[in-house]
């Protein structure tokens, strides 16, 4: 693999890296001197970045390279000469801010190093900036890595003139669970609010009150002194049921200069010195963002968002900041464990691995052992799934997709996914004229690519199309057109984008898609509406807009290029291909595995259920993971023999006969794959006694009397390398006929659902203060099915299958398709999956109801 | 210099040039004052005179470890964690101290107050605190450090001892006890004060309030009734700094301390 080796033996690496992209080359350049130092610039280039440039620093808090000028905080503030209309050099009459002036030919700046004009103009700005500013210092968070601390030695008086009392505010102001507001340390810059505006969308703080009164806050009546005399009326709530809410409101912590936004996770927990910082990646989403890691003494305290133009781009949402303590929950398992008369134990390694392999050696003669590697994996972890299940327990049932799957997907990441890494990048998303989302929430199931979106729909150079059966607010904020579809229904509608179409936005935007670079974006949900990735498939081919997947989970794509589906072997290999297998040979040596595709994780379970297969090795899946959880567990209590490679106890562990501990990403370096098929390599932060799967897998092939050679990540990086890409044959594209719409009785709906950002998953565990953020669970209705249902906004509504019911409050909404009821596939209180067993697309009944729920 | 006279370069260290030779040195001549005769004759005793002088000044000999020692009052001995008037910390947590430390011996965790436990006046106070005494070279630059005066140093140097462990000293080692009027935290501010009361001294001593609070919450504090053997009770010393004072008991008797 390429991130190890620049020169892969094989002529294509299975997951090559990345190329740095082209420097831009600018239109047009200017000249100008700084400090008497000649610079040439692109036109429409700051002051401040050319003096960053010559490596002059010139104080500054508003400036962020990434959000508009503002000059808000003037602490910037330069002597400007520049030619006039006449042509004469002349001073401009006042120092000028120098991160909203851009450069103009011949101008002349000079800063505070050789004006002394510029440094009486700093530190005026900086005393008064420092008039009302508490000396928090001590106690501050930002203490130590602070803007505003460093920058009042390096450009401030050394002593205070100002002998009154400074303004004070209650505080802390909890603008959300995690974003607490020290109103008095703010200086104004607007960071935070442009972020808001620019970046998420999301207003969740604002300026207000005039004056020295000025502050930063959500509209609180009781904190502005109204006394209950409200202006303008009360703030309107917004669907997350508090005021205001953002999936990215961490974003503004980092970004704030002083220590005016804090997160309440991080408060008073430690200081800049005694952090380590490790660059990584975060594993929540298959966005791949960089992060950094802060650890003290082996613990991780924060995360922050690491700087990646090409990928996040210096944000980050904030479960990939704020989520990580599931990696040092209680229930860590930190021995292996097996079972002894029906209980688990702590054994050695040695007693674990003997007792895996005598029980797999006898489920393999048995009848096979299916493996179920989950899709949270590295790809180095992913890769030894996929070699052991073919070389040690000779099978292809091996399945990582814990989700709603169908045939029709497993052909289809086949065919258009397996292989094809960079295909479609966040660059390419960027510069399409249009989108269009398929079965895909950008904001709920990427995070980073809901942020990547909204750029070039501010700037206008996009348009983007949602087939969804509801606008979230997400979709609303990209000022995405709706074509509203129920679930199931979306091959229908894709294959309806023709021209000439019946329907005049179906028309619209089959014209819009015509334009070159237009891309459809394909979610993992789609693998539930019969027909629709054909559909996609189809519609790609007809208009020629290039088509991607885009999964949830942060080892789907990962996975898939190491080969851990039935159908396909390392690099996009399909199983039938004899020439794949001959490939594959040349490295692994002889492989006992039938060249025919293996059973999905459906059937896996099926016959674990039915005595089929005699064991199963599982990785980390979760039972709600799956549409019915009480199947798998059912399944998973009926199996001869199962091994479970986890991290933390879980329900797969409790049933496991021998458990091994693995180390999550924080304790293993590894590689991630990105939905662009971006690999992502990421090095270990915390000293460990945990070892990663791979390093189990290949103990445990030892056991078993074969040699895996995967102990090391070099040595799998060298055999990824030697293994390299495949140019041969495909999968077959899919080709299934899109289902006849489900017909609807009365006092029924089809459900529709998608897994929230923040929800109830095990990864989210013991971040209360997160949790806090997270949307209010309600049942989304148009207004035709709420009359014909006979719900009431802000009612509630019960919505029931014949294995159980939820009761949910009830919001009517506009831009939602007819008989549909949307619920949280994972809320905290909704658990769709584990309460009804149901998949979006299925019938569920839904009644009224007299429950009191909260509003 | 003739050609024949110039040394093979290397014998000459490279100069060119040798030093004067020993015909061209001058002679020798002590630096020594020659003494007259009456001094010449008492010199072999003169050196008693020091020792008949000290006869009669003052014995500078420190019979410690049998006596304590005596250190001059701004000795940079041993730290401690000072207490507010009313019993409240004066640490916050903040840190710079361990910031300071040019030796990295301390080691400090800050947590938040809460109203059910506020321990040092304001939102945050000091959860751990250690100090590493195989590290500490005693400078002071913490003391220095300390904004709100919590850290400061005592003359106790006694801190030897045949654990590594038993010299890293906790923050309940570290802590001052308290003085008649204080209070054990965690309790409340005095009423109707923020932190910046406390900074500027205007809090003297526990407010009945505060005593009634700690009552109501820990009926069994036994600093609640402000006899000094409740206030010694309530802040027991410190298990690290109690062994330490075993071992230097023991080390003083060793010694004949009388």
């Amino acid at each position: 693999m390429t991130i190890t080796s620049p020169t892969p033996r094989a002529g294509v690496p299975l997951v090559p890296a990345a190329p740095v992209p082209d420097a831009l080359v600018p239109a047009a350049t200017v000249t100008l001197t700084v400090d008497g130092l000649p610079i040439t610039v692109p036109k429409g280039t700051l002051v401040v970045r050319a003096a960053e440039q010559l490596g002059i620093a010139i104080p500054r808090f508003c400036d962020h390279p990434l959000l508009a000028p503002v000059g808000a905080c003037r602490q910037c503030l330069v002597e400007v000469w520049a030619p006039g209309r006449d042509g004469n050099l002349a001073k401009m009459p006042k120092p000028q801010p120098s991160c909203a002036v851009e450069c103009t030919e011949g101008m002349q700046v000079r800063t505070q190093l050789t004006s002394d004009e510029a440094d009486r103009a700093q530190h005026g700005v900086m005393e008064l900036l420092l008039a009302n500013h508490p000396l928090d210092c001590p106690i501050c968070d930002k203490g130590g890595e602070c803007p505003l601390q460093n920058q009042a030695m390096s450009n401030g008086r050394t002593d205070s003139r100002l002998l009154d009392v400074k303004r004070t505010y209650v505080k802390p102001v909890n603008v959300s669970t995690q974003i607490l507001l020290d109103r008095e340390r703010c200086i104004l810059c607007q960071r935070c609010t442009r972020f808001c505006e620019q970046i998420s969308g999301d207003k969740f703080v604002d300026l207000q009150m005039r004056g020295a009164r000025q502050q930063i806050g959500g509209f609180d009546t009781g904190l502005l002194d109204f006394a209950g005399d409200t202006p303008v009326g009360p703030a309107a709530a917004d669907e997350s049921g508090h005021q205001f809410a953002s999936y990215f409101s961490g974003n503004t912590v980092q970004i704030c200069p002083v220590g005016a936004l804090t997160s309440a996770s991080y408060r008073f927990r430690s200081r800049p010195f005694d952090l380590v910082s490790t660059p990584s990646v975060a594993e929540h989403d298959a966005m791949g963002s960089m992060i950094r890691i802060d650890h003290r003494r082996g613990k991780v305290l924060r995360r922050l968002a690491g700087d990646d133009p090409q990928v996040n781009a210096e944000w980050l949402t904030d479960k990939d900041r704020f989520a990580f303590r599931w990696q040092t929950a209680d229930d860590r398992i930190t021995t292996p464990l097996v079972r002894r008369d029906g209980e688990l134990v702590p054994v050695s390694w040695v007693e674990a691995l003997d007792t895996a392999a005598a029980g797999l050696r006898q489920a393999r003669s048995a009848g096979g052992v299916g493996v179920l590697p989950g899709g949270r994996l590295t790809l180095e972890d992913a890769y030894a799934y996929a070699k052991f299940a073919r070389v040690v327990l000779g099978t292809n049932d091996v399945d990582h997709r814990a989700r709603v799957t169908s045939d029709e997907e497993t052909a289809f990441l086949g065919h258009q996914v397996a292989g094809r890494t960079l295909d479609v990048t966040f660059a390419d998303l960027v510069a399409a004229p249009h989108v269009v989302l398929v079965g895909l929430e950008p904001e709920e199931e990427g995070g980073i690519l809901y942020l990547r979106l909204r750029q070039p729909v501010l700037a206008g150079s996009m348009t983007v199309t949602q087939v969804a059966p509801v606008a979230s607010p997400g979709a609303r904020r990209l000022a995405a057109t709706l074509v509203p579809a129920a679930p199931g229904t979306e091959a229908e509608v894709l294959d309806g984008i023709v021209t000439p179409a019946d329907d005049a936005t179906l028309a619209q935007v089959a014209e819009r898609l015509a334009a070159p670079g237009a891309v459809i974006l394909v979610g993992e949900r789609l693998a539930g509406a019969p027909g629709a990735l054909s559909a996609a498939l189809r519609l790609a081919r007809r208009s020629g807009a290039r088509l991607a997947w885009v999964p949830r989970r942060a080892g789907e794509r990962g996975a898939i290029e190491a080969g851990t589906l039935p159908n396909l072997l390392p690099g996009g290999r399909p199983v039938t291909d004899p020439a794949a297998w001959a490939q594959i040979a040349e490295v692994w040596g002889p492989v006992d595995a039938p060249q025919r595709t293996g059973r999905p994780v459906a059937e896996i379970l099926a016959a674990a259920w039915g005595g089929e297969l005699a064991g199963l090795v599982v990785g980390g899946l979760c039972p709600d993971d799956l549409p019915d959880p009480a199947a798998v567990r059912h399944a998973l209590d009926q199996v001869g023999f199962l091994v479970s490679l986890e991290v933390r106890r879980s329900e797969v562990t409790d049933r496991a006969d021998v458990v091994f501990p693995v180390a999550p990403p924080v304790e293993k370096p590894g590689t991630f794959v990105t939905w662009e098929g971006r690999p992502r390599p990421f090095p270990q932060a915390l000293t460990s006694t945990q070892i990663p799967d791979h390093r189990v897998l290949d103990r445990l092939a030892s056991a078993l009397d074969c040699r895996l050679g995967l102990g090391t990540l070099t040595a799998v990086h060298d055999e990824l390398d030697r293994l390299g890409g495949w140019s041969g044959s495909r999968v077959a594209a899919p080709d299934v006929a899109p289902a006849a719409a489900p017909t609807v009785e009365a006092g029924h709906a089809v459900l529709a659902s998608w897994r929230l950002l923040l929800d109830a998953g095990r990864g989210q565990d013991g971040e209360e203060f997160l949790a806090g953020t997270a949307r209010r669970t309600t049942a989304l209705v148009s207004a035709a099915t709420a009359a014909a249902l006979g719900l009431t906004d802000g009612g509630a509504a019960q919505v029931s299958t014949k294995r159980g019911a939820l009761t949910v409050p009830v919001r009517v909404v506009d831009q939602m398709a007819d008989h549909v009821v949307w619920l949280p596939t994972n809320a905290r209180d909704c658990r769709v999956h584990e309460t009804l067993a149901a998949v979006p697309g299925d019938i569920v009944a839904v009644t009224v109801s007299d429950e009191e729920v909260r509003a | 210099m003739t050609e024949q006279n110039v040394p093979p370069a290397g014998m000459t260290g490279g100069t060119g040039q040798a030093g004067p030779t020993p015909d061209q040195m001058p002679p020798y001549v002590s630096a020594i004052p020659r003494r007259g005769a009456v001094s010449s004759f008492f010199a072999p005793v003169a050196g008693f005179g020091v020792s008949l002088g000290n006869m009669f000044k003052p014995m500078v000999t420190e019979e410690y470890p049998r006596e304590p020692a005596n250190v001059k009052p701004r000795f940079h001995g041993r730290h401690q964690l000072n207490r507010y008037p009313d019993g409240l910390e004066k640490c916050i947590g903040c840190e710079l101290c361990a910031w300071a430390c040019p030796a990295d011996a301390i080691y400090v965790e800050a947590a938040d107050n809460t109203d059910d436990e506020q321990y040092s006046p304001g939102e945050r106070y000091g959860r751990v605190y250690q100090i590493n005494y195989l590290r500490c070279i005693l400078c002071g630059m913490c003391i220095e450090a300390c904004p709100t005066r919590a850290l400061t140093m005592t003359n106790d140097f006694e801190l030897a001892g045949p654990t590594r462990a038993g010299l890293i000293w906790e923050k309940q080692d570290l802590l001052v006890g308290l003085a008649p009027g204080m209070l054990a935290p965690p309790h409340p501010m005095v009423e109707g004060t923020k932190d910046t009361e406390y900074y500027r001294g205007e809090v003297d001593q526990a407010t009945d309030a505060q005593r009634a609070w700690v009552r109501q919450h820990r009926p069994d504090d036994p600093s609640s009734d402000g006899t000094p053997q409740g206030l010694a009770a309530a802040v027991p010393v410190g298990a690290t700094r109690a062994a330490q004072q075993r071992t230097t008991a023991a080390a003083r008797r060793e010694g004949g301390a009388r």
